[in-house]
């Protein structure tokens, strides 16, 4: 697999703010002092004029973002994932959700993968607490292209969205050439009668590896891309629980409130089937290389296919 | 200013005080306290200084007014009934289920409101955003932020005020109801915000003091703040708690209290006196 290209999500996120920034002339970027981080300092090269720094001071500029958008202006605001969703939660939810605002959240540096800042910036929650909120969308892209794809459909959808992008980077799967991309519809990467993952994020590409493996042993696994974490596309799931009759969700995140939770708590509703939950098991992280953190908390091909062995194993 | 255009204010002032009493008694709860306090600057900004057509509350180049002391949706309210956006009659209506007046301002489904507020510390914020775009979109439209002294305890009222005087948004105006009372007490007992004007100094904003029942000094203060450029504006306004109805003045048990039948008649018979006196 020497030729895979890696990118990281974060830098999709600025390419395709600068990208879209002649197509779409009136939306601006904000950021809380991390834009060399976040990448929305490659819209700011393009665009000085329209890119606008907070300084450090996240719940004000959600509330900037909110008042921008109240007058009909597009606008991101971007930071950490911990700050955007965590400390900014609150304003988020009065200032943005509430009055269903279009303001597009661009929170970098998500998960685990954040590596050696350690614990207080590896933020394994901002799923959870962004999907409480009603209305708002909930995007967390599994590589560049998708992640691309995604910039271009927040600032077209009516509403507030909350996009989820990395630090590390991860291989392209997609080819932008042919992807299209569908808020609220998950994408079946391969079909599979035995049992079924669900996968967000950097997670997807370690599912399909964990599939191509459990292949030659004979297993057949559907895997399906989750991007839109709400609204959830309940139909592919239901789908899924119904044909395989065995779940497994595999995300960088909480076990508790993300991808996971939404599954479970769709099949549970529809039809229920085993739900086993890949995920941070309600820790907090530590400081790392992302690669290795990653292998420890369990989010590998390795740990999805020991994971899908075992609840076949154990049966439907 | 005119003294038939103030005459014109202290009525519709007084009007705006029943409408807040008619609310908040028909609620058995609201905040009848800090929305008296703040009646007379409303009625002057929707009455005579915004630039705002009722008839459409969307209008792109629209002054914009967020109350930021959301708690205080009773006046606002009052306001935009008296002024025209909706009738005076679903004032009765505040807080009940089903209503679009709800405890606090929600920009979706009151004509008039510019911005959902309640939280307190956020509304600023969000003037901010509207100051910036509208310099942004080179619009010379206003953007009026309602805060209450003790609101400005919450931190995020002084990241807005940082982000207002760096992006040098002399097109906002930041009204700070200076009642003295918060919920728990006086405010300098339970935190003390002071001194308000050397801080929105130090912040980098033009401050104006005034008298927030004076409507000569209100027209003053607000046609000074027209000719501040490069700063934002802080206009600090001493206000009296539960102004114009007696029992109310300057009692922290009024902040959050809806008044009982016999005071409701008798908040209203003070308020008619008054209205008969400026109209008589």
């Amino acid at each position: 697999m020497a030729d895979v290209v890696k990118k990281a999500t974060r830098e999709s996120y600025g390419e395709a703010l600068a990208e879209l920034s002649t197509e779409f002339e009136d939306f601006v970027v904000l950021d809380a002092d991390l834009a060399a981080a976040t990448k929305t300092g490659v819209f700011k090269k393009a665009c000085p004029e329209r890119f606008f720094d907070c300084g450090i001071a996240e719940a004000n500029m959600m509330g900037v973002a909110a008042g921008i958008a109240s007058t009909g202006r597009r606008v991101f605001a971007s930071s950490f994932a911990m700050f955007a969703a965590g400390r900014a939660f609150e304003v988020v939810r009065n200032s943005i959700g509430y009055p269903h605002l279009n303001v597009n959240i661009g929170a970098t540096h998500a998960g685990i993968s954040v590596g050696e800042d350690g614990a207080t910036h590896q933020c394994c929650e901002d799923i959870a607490l962004m999907r409480t909120i009603p209305g708002m969308t909930i995007i967390n892209p599994a590589d560049h292209v998708e992640a691309k794809a995604a910039v271009r459909a927040a600032l077209e959808l009516d509403g507030p969205v909350y996009m989820r992008f990395g630090r590390l980077a991860v291989p392209i799967i997609n080819d932008e050439k042919t992807y299209r991309f569908e808020v609220g519809k998950g994408v079946t990467l391969r079909d599979g009668k035995d049992i079924t993952v669900i996968a967000t994020g950097l997670m997807v590409n370690e599912a399909v590896n964990a599939a191509a493996v459990l292949a030659e042993e004979g297993i057949d696994v559907r895997v399906i891309n989750i991007h839109t974490i709400k609204p959830l596309d309940r139909e592919l799931v239901i789908k899924a629980a119904r044909e395989t009759g065995l779940i497994v969700t595999a995300e960088e995140h909480s076990v508790i409130g993300g991808l996971g939770s939404a599954v479970a708590e769709a099949v549970t509703e529809e039809c229920p089937v085993p739900v086993i939950k890949i995920g941070v098991k309600d820790v907090f992280g530590q400081s790392g290389p992302a690669a290795e953190l990653l292998k420890l908390y369990g989010l590998s091909a390795e740990n999805i296919a020991d994971t899908v062995r075992k609840a076949l194993k154990k049966g439907k | 200013m005119d003294n038939a255009v103030k005459k014109e204010l202290q009525v519709n002032a007084c009007k705006v005080r029943m409408g807040i009493i008619e609310g908040v008694y028909n609620a058995k709860s609201g905040h009848p306290g800090g929305s008296l306090s703040v009646a007379d600057t409303l009625t002057y900004l929707y009455f005579n200084k915004m630039n705002i057509d009722p008839s459409e509350p969307k209008a792109a180049d629209r002054d914009r007014l967020v109350l930021s002391k959301g708690h205080t949706a009773p006046a606002l309210y009052s306001v935009l009934a008296n002024r025209g956006y909706f009738a005076a009659d679903e004032l009765k209506n505040l807080r009940h289920v089903g209503s679009f007046l709800q405890g606090h301002p929600d920009m979706k489904h009151i004509p008039g409101v510019d911005m959902s507020t309640g939280s307190l510390g956020q509304g600023i914020s969000a003037a901010c955003g509207m100051a910036l775009s509208g310099k942004i979109a080179g619009k010379d439209y206003k953007v009026y932020a309602v805060l209450g002294d003790g609101e400005i305890e919450e931190g995020q009222v002084w990241e807005a005020a940082m982000f207002a005087a760096h992006y040098k948004l002399d097109n906002l105006r930041a009204i700070v109801d200076n009642n003295g009372l918060q919920i728990d007490g006086r405010i300098t007992e339970v935190m003390s915000p002071m001194p308000i004007t050397d801080k929105f100094e130090a912040f980098g904003w033009h401050v104006i003091t005034v008298d927030a029942h004076d409507f000569d000094a209100i027209d003053a203060a607000f046609t000074e703040a027209d000719s501040v450029k490069g700063k934002p504006v802080a206009i600090i306004q001493h206000s009296v708690k539960g102004k114009g109805v007696s029992f109310m003045e300057d009692q922290v048990g009024w902040h959050g209290t809806a008044p009982n039948k016999e005071q409701y008649d008798q908040a209203m018979a003070e308020l008619n006196a008054q209205l008969a006196g400026l109209e008589g």
